[in-house]
């Protein structure tokens, strides 16, 4: 039977997490959070990485209570001398405080991320798709510029119906506009994920996806698809651009001339298509 | 006890080793490739598409393209094709499948080829009717895509299995391009021409080495 230790390693401990939290949560917050994805190429990218940030602070307190006192444990309670006494902590007896107070803290935690995501989603579906018919709608949307996205097996194309219904294999869109996707497939499940500007809708046959995204600045942005979708869902990836408004009139106007003999024989602009022939499919 | 250790450890070796090559088997292996010819005129791709493999093929009733040559013979069935990079390179398909339709007649104009046109049967054209599409020899990184039009349905003398002559009904479409820098780059199919398949596209439209391939720009 070895002697009772009485070393007062919970203060130890939460004076250490405490120093630790403090020094990291504002690293965290001004340090790491400005370079976390997806960025600031678009309102809604912006958006999601404050969320990240958010989300990266509140789980710094919790990683440096795991992660401390495991180090702390592992440092304290090791075996100093082989042949010393054997010592013990004293007895657990229950602590009615520290269960409320886990209670209240873990508690409050969830229910302010539940809230905030939320709110944040009912914002402007923080470039989500959101189905046919959107929950929330930004300011402005009855003006926004409507780009449908077209997935199959293996690429997207974008049509555009403010500019006579002119399909494009590019995704070009001008810089400080909100946008409306009209996200569909041809074929079998897609989703449409515009890297940069935060977009990420799924992509299904028959049905029309709804995301908005606010552009900033110019800027070339990487577009994949995020559905395994068959032998080639890893090289279904694309480039897309953002360019000045000037830029963009300059473009469309190019591309309607340019794709005029495909666009006539392109059925009228509908929100999904459910193409036919089928193929040569059994 | 030490004859038992040794069997088991030998055992486990022998599957880790088994793994081990099955790993790196898989990794290494890549499918066959055929590279363009180098003629005076530059460098010349010849292509093939057929309504179905030769009849040796574990597949023989795919669908497929094939390497060949000027004059339609020394038929090589490989989706791999060596490029040189930053080049203009010059593609002549045989064409001996009929026609399917595509999916989004938007593919039905050519994009990506030196001067937004190909030849079909000689006549320079940028556009075929949607209905009429048997083939899309397409390049996505390159934004290249050129539709090859379907063997109408009565045409004489059709092909069945490769190889196939220039006796044979078929289109014959050709096309110039620029590659890009050196890299692979994949190309495939549009049309859901796989017969027997969901939406016509399994089978050879998801298998490497028949509708789909790539260019290996070197």
């Amino acid at each position: 039977m070895g002697t009772v230790d009485n070393t007062p390693h919970f203060r130890r401990l939460a004076l250490l997490w405490l120093i630790a939290t403090l020094i990291l949560t504002p690293i965290v917050i001004f340090v790491l959070g400005p370079g976390l994805p997806p960025g600031n190429g678009s309102m809604e990218a912006a958006g999601q990485t404050t969320d990240n940030i958010v989300l990266l602070a509140l789980s710094v307190p919790v990683a440096m209570a795991v992660l401390i006192t495991l180090a702390y444990e592992v440092w304290a309670f090791r075996e100093r001398d082989p042949n010393g006494p054997v010592l013990d902590g004293p007895a657990i007896t229950g602590n009615s405080s520290i269960q409320m107070w886990w209670l209240i803290i873990t508690t409050s935690l969830v229910l302010f991320l539940a809230g905030f995501g939320s709110v944040r989603l009912l914002e402007d579906g923080s470039g989500g798709g959101q189905g046919p018919t959107p929950l929330t709608n930004p300011t402005g949307y009855k003006k926004a510029l409507q780009v449908q996205v077209i997935a199959q097996q293996w690429q997207f194309t974008y049509r555009y119906p403010q500019y006579g219904g002119v399909e494009s294999p590019k995704l070009v869109i001008p810089a400080h506009t909100l946008v409306e996707f009209h996200v569909t497939s041809l074929d079998v499940v897609h989703s449409f994920w515009a890297v940069q500007l935060a977009v990420k809708a799924d992509a299904n046959p028959g049905f029309d996806n709804v995301a908005y995204v606010n552009t900033q600045q110019p800027l070339t942005f990487n577009i994949h698809c995020a559905e395994l979708c068959g032998v080639w869902h890893g090289y279904m990836f694309a480039e897309g651009k953002v360019v000045p408004k000037a830029a963009f009139t300059s473009w469309i106007a190019n591309t309607q001339k340019t794709y005029g003999p495909a666009t006539k024989s392109l059925p009228p602009y509908s929100k999904t298509y459910f193409p036919d022939p089928q193929g040569r499919g059994g | 006890m030490v004859k038992r250790s040794i069997l088991a450890l030998s055992a486990a070796l022998l599957v880790c080793v088994a793994i081990a090559a099955y790993v790196v088997l898989y990794l290494t292996k890549v499918p066959d490739s055929a590279r363009a010819a180098q003629t005076s005129a530059g460098t010349e791709l010849y292509l093939a598409t057929v309504p179905a493999s030769e009849e040796t093929d574990p597949h023989d009733s795919w669908v497929s393209y094939y390497q060949t040559n000027v004059h339609d013979t020394n038929w090589q069935h490989k989706t791999t094709y060596v490029l040189p990079a930053h080049s203009l390179i010059h593609v002549t398909v045989y064409q001996y499948d009929g026609d399917s339709g595509l999916r989004n007649p938007f593919i039905s104009q050519a994009t990506g080829t030196v001067g937004g046109t190909f030849q079909l049967n000689g006549k320079t054209t940028t556009a075929i009717d949607p209905d009429t599409a048997s083939h899309i020899f397409a390049v996505p990184q390159l934004h290249l895509s050129v539709p090859l039009q379907g063997v109408d349905d009565d045409a004489k003398n059709q092909c069945g299995n490769a190889p196939c002559t220039l006796q044979n009904a078929h289109q014959t479409i050709s096309f110039t391009f620029r590659t890009g820098a050196r890299g692979l780059y994949r190309w495939q199919c549009f049309v859901p021409c796989a017969a027997g398949y969901i939406d016509g596209f399994g089978g050879p439209m998801q298998t490497v080495g028949y509708m789909d391939g790539f260019l290996k720009v070197v």
